[in-house]
């Protein structure tokens, strides 16, 4: 596939920090225009960090850090307009039905009246919702929340969508419509940015990256990589490189550094 | 501006599909009214009294009858032991001993002074200075009886006197619950803005929609002005469920301007609201947040003056109430309700919780971090 080469993500050493504890050491990467970009590691290599820096939900350290064109340390509401984001915990209201989470998104970000009710009606249609569409989403399996979550992030049409983890405790068959739907909306132009430990998924991604004790430790397109470390799976390439953990855990609660 | 629009749609949604929420908005400010109302109260009835009588005479009869048909004593033990009266006392069975030395009656007969000992529980001091203060005025009213009885046999004529009449204002049958219901209504309002919007923002943390939202370009302002205005609402409708209330079922006299007493207090929602708000920017779980919020609640009412006179207040807790909502509303309900004040009258209160909900509000959208 032709890729347009134009950087919508741009990290340039970029380093965040938790007291002494370093969650991202001189990350380097490029993302660009309508890939999808898979963003691998071991749980708390530090890649939730690095996602939300780049939403604009927590600030480097230091380094050049760009999204959308926007600068991470001062334009993250400029960002914001530009992204879409979906993380691991699930983050609709699960008391309101799916219209009402729908159509409080779509007001959110901006978008009219006829605007909203469209995009409810082909997103509904997409998903074969219908019948949902006045269900609370504290109804609806989590197979079915997790589409309508991701639905919600490109609602607004992002430039870059963030999906942290979004495939967790999900079933297979649910986990294969849910790539398609990655794929659509790559198709689309959106770029997306996502991170998962599912190793098979891995190799949907255009170019992925592994993430170990917080550093960048190989970045490649799927095919390249496993030629390189002479693996026949992503799996093997994982194991191979990502295996070797100096650092140890992160202290409690510095990953997810909320405010 | 339509953003506001769609969240404040959401807390609307989410508050009235809140089966408790929605049910104890409208159940709180009944109950409060109808059980908080004519339960507090300082009115001292039926005081119980100890006696010990020592002296058997027809005086003492008299001033005993004389205690025991006011309305403030109720006789409940005629003893002789001075011991076992002090015992009553220790064990809660009485308020007050009187002791009536043998030789007051004879005493009384003789033209010389009659004396009595009376033996009160201060444990509460207030209420001993009021039994006091009720019994003086009882002995003066059997004093004057006696001066009456025995005109012809005393030495001297008739002594002359300055007499008072006095005159109650704005509350003329010292009626308590006149005074208490314009301050429970101040308690409802206060309750209501500090306690739901603040813990709604908190359990947002803690279930971890903020962060849906805090992605989103949303605006700071707007987001607190949707958690503000629900609860707004709603703290005014409670307020006027509240004001019924006192109508119907006491009888409430209402001087002044209700519109006066209703802008009064939504200032001083926003005010409070504020102030939660800006709580919860920095609590991470409800638990964090009602203990902090609960002790910051309790100190702002209790200080606002609703039991004690504000102005008998230490200099430095008047300080204090400079900077609380509360010690205003207060004012302004009393003197709205019981005086008819007008909006002049009570221009200073307003100005002062103008400012006061200008620097919360501010403190508060200034503290909610959209980044980490």
């Amino acid at each position: 596939m032709e890729k347009v080469q134009e950087k919508v993500i741009i990290a340039h050493d970029l380093v965040k920090k938790f007291g002494t504890f370093v969650a991202n050491d001189n990350l380097n990467f490029e993302v660009y225009a309508g890939e999808i970009f898979g963003f691998l590691g071991a749980n708390g290599a530090g890649k939730t960090t690095t996602i939300r820096i780049l939403s604009g939900l927590s600030k480097p350290t230091s380094g050049e850090v760009k999204v959308a064109g926007f600068d991470a340390y001062h334009q993250t509401e400029q960002i914001k307009k530009n992204i879409g984001y979906m993380c691991q915990k699930f983050s609709l209201y699960e008391d309101l039905t799916v219209k009402e989470n729908i159509v409080l998104y779509g007001g959110i970000y901006g978008m009219s009246r006829t605007l909203i009710s469209e995009r409810l009606r082909e997103l509904l249609e997409k998903l074969h919702f219908e019948e949902y569409e006045n269900r609370m989403i504290s109804d609806l399996p989590l197979g079915l929340r997790q589409k309508l979550a991701f639905s919600v992030a490109i609602l607004h049409n992002p430039k870059i969508v963030f999906l942290d983890e979004p495939t967790g405790g999900v079933d297979p068959i649910t986990r294969r419509q849910f790539w398609e739907s990655i794929y659509e909306t790559a198709s689309r132009g959106i770029t997306v940015f996502v991170t998962t430990h599912y190793m098979d998924e891995a190799e949907y991604c255009d170019r992925i990256s592994i993430m170990s004790d917080g550093k960048i430790v190989a970045l490649d397109t799927p095919a390249e990589l496993k030629k390189q470390y002479n693996s026949k799976s992503i799996d093997e390439v994982f194991i191979k490189i990502a295996r070797p953990a100096t650092q140890g855990s992160p202290p409690l609660g510095g990953l997810g550094g909320r405010n | 501006m339509r953003t506001i629009f769609y969240l404040i749609r959401k807390e609307f949604l989410q508050i009235f599909r809140n089966k408790f929420i929605s049910k104890a908005i409208f159940a709180v400010p009944v109950l409060q009214m109808l059980i908080l109302v004519p339960a507090v109260t300082f009115e001292l009835k039926n005081v119980k009294i100890a006696i010990v009588d020592k002296d058997m005479t027809s005086e003492s009869r008299g001033l005993i009858s004389k205690l025991d048909g006011s309305t403030f004593f109720r006789v409940s033990y005629l003893i002789f032991s001075e011991n076992e009266a002090n015992n009553l006392l220790h064990r809660n069975k009485c308020s007050m001993v009187i002791q009536i030395p043998s030789g007051f009656g004879k005493d009384i007969g003789t033209g010389k002074q009659g004396k009595l000992l009376a033996t009160i529980d201060a444990v509460n001091a207030s209420s001993a200075e009021l039994s006091w203060a009720y019994l003086n005025g009882v002995i003066l009213d059997y004093n004057t009886d006696l001066i009456k009885q025995n005109i012809s046999t005393l030495p001297l004529g008739p002594v002359s006197r300055i007499e008072i009449n006095n005159r109650y204002w704005y509350n003329e049958l010292l009626n308590y619950k006149y005074y208490m219901l314009p301050g429970i209504l101040v308690i409802l309002v206060t309750a209501i803005g500090f306690l739901l919007a603040g813990l709604n923002m908190v359990r947002e943390k803690e279930i971890g929609t903020i962060e849906q939202i805090n992605v989103t370009p949303v605006r700071k302002y707007h987001f607190i002005i949707a958690k503000m205005v629900p609860f707004l609402l709603i703290g005014l409708i409670d307020l006027a469920l509240g004001l019924i209330i006192g109508k119907i079922a006491f009888d409430i006299p209402f001087e002044g301007s209700i519109l006066v007493m209703f802008l009064g207090s939504t200032i001083f929602l926003v005010a409070v609201l504020g102030l939660a708000l800006f709580i919860s920017t920095f609590s991470g779980t409800q638990q964090q947040y009602m203990f902090v919020a609960f002790f910051c609640m309790v100190i702002f009412i209790l200080m606002s003056g609703i039991f004690t006179p504000y102005e008998s207040m230490p200099m430095w807790a008047q300080d204090f109430n400079m900077i609380n909502p509360v010690a205003y509303l207060m004012r302004i309900n009393r003197m709205v309700m019981l005086k008819g004040s007008t909006i002049q009258d009570i221009s200073r209160e307003l100005y002062s919780l103008i400012l006061i909900a200008v620097v919360f509000t501010t403190l508060a959208v200034r503290r909610y971090r959209k980044t980490a």
